[in-house]
């Protein structure tokens, strides 16, 4: 058996097709997980999560540093759990504030750690405790409302 | 009105009947391509046929898709001030929907038609029966070479037709609009993921490969031998192919992309 042309027109083709892969892969893509390396997990409870969905990111200053990898809802405390895991290069002192936070004004919503100024750092598994819940716009229009009304009652009173 | 009745009911006996006898066809087929794997000069050639003599329609597809794409998206994403975003609209749509589905459609016309023709055209000859008597196995000497050829070439021109794409949507938004080169890719490698994105398109074009390359040398062993027989066979290729390229396209969307 002898190498035709036929062959170098099928390696051509198969290399073509890999090719487009990798473009796909490396250029078009990004391939998760091998950004964030030796993860570990921490968990925060919120009262009200918003909008926030699996595999949304963990972001410190506006880096990314993880992303949220299990949302559940805790039946004893009434609150909702989520589980994130973030780059093991990263730590946290113990009184970081987990927040969720929306990216411009119609963005994703995602979750926000602001790091305090304990001593003593977040090991794997631990829980996040200080979290303040994400903004539900109905909420912050009925406040506003409400503030306005009572403007309104006072205002001829004067 | 019993005329009517009869039809139906035989046109559905035969629907079964059919169903059976191509899962029983593809079985064989999988029983006998060890030898297709062990020949490879016979598989390499099928892949020659289906996969090289497809480039060019799906290279220039692609392009067009992509172009298309690139034009469209930007019209409606600039009326939201989001015209930064059409990288990821362009690649997000080619990766996981019209890369496997339009590579697929196109690929059962140019190559599962072929298919078809000619295995129809050597069971006409009596080619088959003919290596039948020589006891060589027809399966295993024309139709799984066929299949696995028409297998491995779909995943590998479906990724050709989305990388065509997007170069397509490049050009049409960062070269000819004027879209900031560096946001649409940025936004583009931030909303596609590898895993979660081009895997499942992959998988998906390796499934349409297997559903086409099927349909495609079962319609043309099961053809009536005559040359009439042929010319509806592959008719029947494309169109079920077509339909179940569709249809699968749903079901693997409604579980792989949800929420």
């Amino acid at each position: 058996m002898s190498r035709t042309t036929l062959d170098l027109w099928v390696g051509v083709f198969v290399a073509m097709g890999i090719a487009a892969l990798f473009f796909l892969a490396i250029k078009v893509g990004s391939v998760s997980g091998s950004d964030i390396k030796s993860p570990y997990t921490l968990t925060a409870r919120f009262d009200n999560i918003g909008g926030l969905k699996v595999r949304a990111p963990v972001k410190v200053a506006g880096v990314l540093v993880g992303r949220v990898s299990e949302i559940h809802y805790d039946n004893e405390r009434f609150q909702a759990e989520v589980v994130f895991t973030v780059d093991g290069r990263y730590k946290f002192p113990t009184d970081t504030f987990a927040n969720i936070l929306t990216s411009g004004l119609l963005g994703e919503q995602y979750l926000g750690l602001d790091p305090g100024g304990e001593e003593k750092m977040l090991a794997p598994g631990d829980v996040i405790k200080k979290t303040q819940s994400a903004v539900v716009l109905e909420k912050l229009i009925s406040q506003f409302m409400f503030s306005k009304a009572a403007e309104g009652d006072t205002a001829p009173a004067k | 009105m019993l005329g009517v009745l009869r039809k139906l009911g035989a046109l559905a006996i035969n629907g079964v009947w059919r169903l059976g006898f191509i899962t029983r066809f593809f079985w064989m087929v999988l029983l006998y391509s060890g030898q297709s794997f062990t020949r490879l000069h016979l598989t390499i050639r099928e892949l020659y046929f289906s996969g090289v003599m497809s480039l060019l329609i799906i290279l220039v597809s692609g392009l067009f898709v992509g172009l298309v794409l690139g034009l469209q998206g930007y019209e409606t994403l600039q009326r939201y001030g989001a015209s930064d975003s059409l990288g990821t609209l362009v690649a997000l749509s080619l990766v996981r929907e019209l890369g496997p589905v339009v590579a697929g459609l196109l690929f059962a016309s140019r190559a599962g038609s072929a298919v078809t023709a000619e295995i129809g055209l050597m069971k006409v000859t009596e080619q088959l029966k003919a290596m039948d008597m020589m006891a060589v196995s027809p399966i295993a000497r024309v139709v799984a070479p066929r299949f696995w050829g028409g297998v491995i070439s779909m995943p590998l021109l479906a990724a050709l037709f989305s990388a065509m794409g997007v170069f397509g949507g490049w050009l049409i938004g960062v070269v000819a609009i004027g879209v900031d080169d560096g946001a649409f890719w940025a936004q583009m490698q931030a909303a596609v993921d590898f895993r979660y994105d081009v895997i499942n398109g992959v998988i998906k074009s390796c499934v349409f490969g297997v559903a086409v390359a099927l349909i495609a040398v079962f319609e043309g062993y099961d053809c009536v031998p005559t040359a009439e027989g042929v010319s509806r066979a592959i008719t029947r290729t494309v169109v079920s192919s077509a339909l179940a390229i569709l249809a699968l396209d749903f079901v693997m969307t409604s579980f792989m992309f949800r929420g």
